[in-house]
């Protein structure tokens, strides 16, 4: 992908020498060669159609090819080949907190393989940032309520600048980290280590533990829609209307259910807005994935003492609902207050 | 000011001597003294804007952010963009020299509302109190572009100040568009015609389209982001169920077209200016006219190339890109054609066709880097860097801010019946020239090597071009400081300029210097065709020189 970029920058790079060179070097000549001494009378022109046609219609070719060229790069940045590896981000103020599929979670550095497709799925838990990594000529925004998402392909093993790129406040230059690019093998040995579960199985903790289990159940006596193999793939909604189960439909689903209705279901899930942590919705959304391509299995509706905590999540931005551990929806407790007013 | 003139034995009244003291000016509805306290006033914002360059740069000499605190650093780049952007560079050219221009290139008395032009500077003034008050009760972090959710939530700085500020100046903006517009439909002198009006008429007219049109959107959209922040109404926040890329679009639906309202007036300067100098009328009159009013309606169809990376659709990015690069024509044709009208001209290089030069070869990288950002591919990457930085600053320095340089020594003599010194003069463009290629040149090279912008501390290998940058910018302080003194210097000391020193075309010309109140002993009559330089240079009919 970078050498794509680079050709294109390039390629660019000599279109606009070439004009700063060509205007300069008009301007340079005609500045001498009818300068008052040698020219004391200007010859009035006024004009030439076909100047004006040539010197409008060349530029106007040029742009267009530049736009079809970057127009087919932007393609491939922003379309992520099937099959690519997901690694979960959340932005804050003035951290990079990453949540690998294997279980690994980190901050302000991003393991990831040579080799491999790797996208980015991402949000911000306070104010917009913006993923950047200039060796790979990627960047893209990372926004408050919803998810956004870009892709690489590393190439070479090493440590790469991670930078946040949209302005986030005060340490807006201190949130930077590392992307570490392994060996596959390296990368491999790395994620499996000392991880007590997938993202997926934290998600279905979760899941169990807000009571999700009570009406999304697997048989088709629920309340709420059956979620095995639901992600991916077409949904009808209430209105007739189709959207595709992605990532952030689920978490549409789940922050505010009654955006979307699958048809045949009542609008009666309340909101866990407030109430899940980013880290806890994207655990939901990886596991509802899991359930879509068959990783995973819907529990049987009953509840069960939840043992699982969340090892890297900050103790101060768990919500006043994460202590209650019983498998009932808890009650709707005060809004998560926001991160920077600490 | 104005005292250096009485001094100097005025034998005839003109606007500056016809009425003293200080309610003279703060009451005045003359359009020429209106210009000149706007001239006074973004001067003043102008350096202070520039003072806040300063520290910016200077701190960025090393890679630790040891210079100021990162807060401090903060509120330097958004207080230099606020004051550069809406104090300095949305008025410069269209209410210092749209102003003092407008009537006097169309033979009129004034501008048709003259009381809106001074409650115009009043707004201004007031606009820009309100931002002074935000810079001296802690200053401002935002950035100059305020985004959401920061803006509305989670900075602690005086944001609702600042958007007052910003509020108020943007209707001195929208009266000052809506004079031009209004004057140079009704109040064209017998037989001058459109096709006979000066480019820099039809430049400010395309301006002040787009000031009528935009500004009102940003008001708005300040508004929205005051009832946020106090109200916490739900709009741009996403945890009060609103959304952070509305903000967006609103807020560069005003601000690419402001883009324009900074480089348009510049362009219309350069085309009187290369014309004079060269003595020809410009090549291509009509193209080069039209071109503004094609760049005035395509920019403000390409607000989303601001957005590309944030989040937008990438059909949406494609369709802005497209059209984005629709708008890089126009440019392209006004830079060809004043290229083309040097070619058998009649060519000297006083100070404000070196200025035009510089003008030409900065505007043209400027505008061909945008060209690199609009390729929605290589924005993903340098977005949001210093290539952007420097694009930028190509495009309103070394166009906007070189332009306001060549109109205010162009026009200076007719302002004040004075010339300034050439040779000070035409060391400072130079010094401008070097010095503006040397701080911003390295950017586009950080920019490239991945630096982002509004960094306050960064990794060492960026360093070495960082020292070049700021060394560069205080060569442009230099250059940007002698004016200051020179000009200064020329209203008690500099040589009587007369009505006409470069024998230039255009009505402003054919009155006194300084010019009476009302500009014109009787209304002129226009029969010839704008830019009549074979005319003045006595091959044909000659023109009628008053005064």
């Amino acid at each position: 992908m970078a050498g794509h970029v680079d050709a294109l920058y390039f390629a660019l790079v000599a279109m606009a020498a070439f004009f700063t060179f060509l205007v300069s070097a008009l301007i340079l000549y005609f500045a001498i060669r009818y300068r008052k001494e040698r020219s004391p009378q200007a010859t009035q022109i006024h004009g030439s159609t076909a100047l004006e046609l040539i010197w409008t219609g060349i530029p106007l070719g040029i742009v267009m090819i530049i736009f079809v060229w970057s127009s087919i790069i932007f393609f491939m940045q922003t379309r992520p080949p099937k099959g690519a590896m997901e690694v979960y981000t959340v932005g804050k103020q003035w951290m990079w907190k990453f949540q690998h599929t294997e279980g690994q979670r980190e901050i302000n550095e991003l393991h990831v393989p040579s080799g491999r497709d790797v996208r980015m799925i991402m949000t911000s838990q306070d104010v917009i940032h913006s993923f950047y990594v200039p060796a790979f000529r990627i960047k893209a925004d990372v926004l408050p309520g919803r998810y956004t998402s870009t892709w690489f392909h590393a190439t070479t093993p090493g440590r790469y600048h991670l930078f946040c790129a949209e302005y986030c406040g005060t340490q807006h230059s201190g949130m930077i980290g590392e992307v570490v690019v392994m060996e596959p093998a390296d990368y491999d040995r790395w994620a499996a280590g000392g991880v007590d579960g997938s993202l997926a199985s934290s998600g279905e903790k979760t899941f169990q533990q807000y009571g999700c289990s009570m009406c999304h159940r697997g048989d088709a006596a629920g309340r709420g829609p059956n979620l095995v193999g639901v992600f991916g793939h077409p949904v009808l909604l209430d209105d007739g209307r189709t959207v595709t189960a992605d990532e952030s439909y689920v978490r549409e689903s789940i922050l505010n259910p009654g955006a979307k209705i699958a048809s045949g279901f009542k609008n009666i899930m309340p909101t866990f807005e407030g109430q899940l942590s980013e880290e806890e919705v994207i655990g939901l959304v990886a596991y509802v994935k899991a359930l879509g391509n068959g990783t995973a299995n819907l529990p049987i509706p009953v509840s069960e003492p939840n043992s699982g905590d969340y090892p890297l999540a900050p103790k101060a931005e768990s919500s006043a609902a994460k202590s209650d551990k019983t498998a009932t929806p808890p009650a709707k407790t005060e809004p998560a207050k926001p991160a920077a007013k600490q | 000011m104005e005292t250096a003139i009485q001094n100097t034995e005025p034998k005839k009244k003109n606007y500056l001597n016809a009425d003293y003291g200080v309610m003279s000016w703060l009451l005045t509805t003359d359009h020429k003294r209106i210009a000149l306290l706007y001239l006074g006033s973004i001067t003043l914002f102008f350096f202070l804007g520039g003072f806040f360059a300063m520290l910016i740069r200077l701190e960025l000499l090393t890679p630790a952010g040891d210079l100021v605190l990162s807060d401090t650093y903060n509120k330097l780049f958004t207080m230099h963009g606020v004051v550069m952007i809406f104090l300095f560079l949305i008025p410069s050219i269209p209410a210092v020299f749209g102003n003092f221009l407008v009537p006097m290139m169309i033979g009129a008395k004034d501008l048709a509302f003259p009381k809106l032009n001074l409650a115009s500077w009043y707004l201004y003034m007031a606009g820009a109190g309100f931002i002074m008050y935000a810079i001296l009760t802690g200053g401002l972090d935002t950035g100059w572009t305020f985004y959401t959710p920061y803006s509305t939530t989670y900075s602690n700085t005086n944001v609702v100040s600042a958007a007052i500020g910003v509020f108020i100046v943007g209707f001195s903006s929208i009266f000052t568009g809506l004079n031009i517009m209004v004057t140079v439909h009704r109040m064209r002198a017998p037989g001058l015609t459109w096709q006979r009006l000066p480019l820099f008429i039809w430049a400010h007219y395309a301006t002040s389209v787009i000031m009528v049109l935009g500004t009102p959107v940003l008001a708005i959209t300040i508004v929205l982001v005051a009832l946020e922040r106090i109200f916490h109404f739900g709009i741009f926040d996403a945890r009060l169920g609103g959304d952070p890329l509305l903000f967006q679009h609103l807020f560069w639906f005003y601000s690419h077209p402001a883009v324009y309202i900074m480089i348009l007036p510049s362009m219309a300067v350069i085309s009187e200016v290369i014309a004079c100098f060269s003595r020809k009328r410009p090549f291509g009159y009509n193209f080069i006219a039209m071109s503004s009013v094609a760049i005035a309606v395509l920019g403000f169809l390409v607000w989303a190339h601001h957005m590309f990376v944030a989040g937008i659709s990438t059909y949406a990015a494609m369709i802005f890109s497209l059209l984005t690069f629709f708008v890089a024509i126009p440019s392209a044709v006004k830079v060809f054609n004043w290229t083309a009208t040097l070619y058998k001209g009649s060519i000297t290089f006083e100070t404000p066709m070196l200025y035009a030069f510089a003008f030409i070869g900065l505007f043209t990288i400027g505008g061909l880097t945008g060209v690199f950002l609009g390729a929605v591919g290589i924005d993903l990457h340098v977005t949001d860097t210093y290539f952007v930085v420097a694009h930028f600053h190509y495009v309103m320095v070394g166009g906007g801010v070189t332009g306001f340089l060549c109109a205010l020594h162009f026009w200076w003599p007719k302002m004040t019946g004075k010339m300034y010194p050439e040779s000070f003069a035409k060391l400072s463009a130079v010094l401008v020239f070097l010095g503006f290629n040397l701080t911003f040149f390295p950017q586009f090279l950080l920019g490239y090597m991945g630096m982002p912008r509004r960094y306050h501390a960064y990794p060492p290998e960026f360093q070495v071009l960082n020292v070049l940058s700021t060394a560069g910018a205080s060569i442009l302080a230099v250059g940007f400081l002698l004016p200051m003194i020179y000009l200064a210097w020329s209203l008690r000391y500099g040589k009587d300029a007369g009505p006409n020193p470069y024998r230039a075309a255009g009505l402003e010309w054919q009155t006194v210097s300084p010019p009476t109140t009302f500009n014109f002993e009787e209304t002129p009559v226009v029969t010839w065709e704008a830019y009549n330089y074979d005319e003045i240079d006595g091959t044909t009919k000659g023109v009628e020189v008053a005064g």
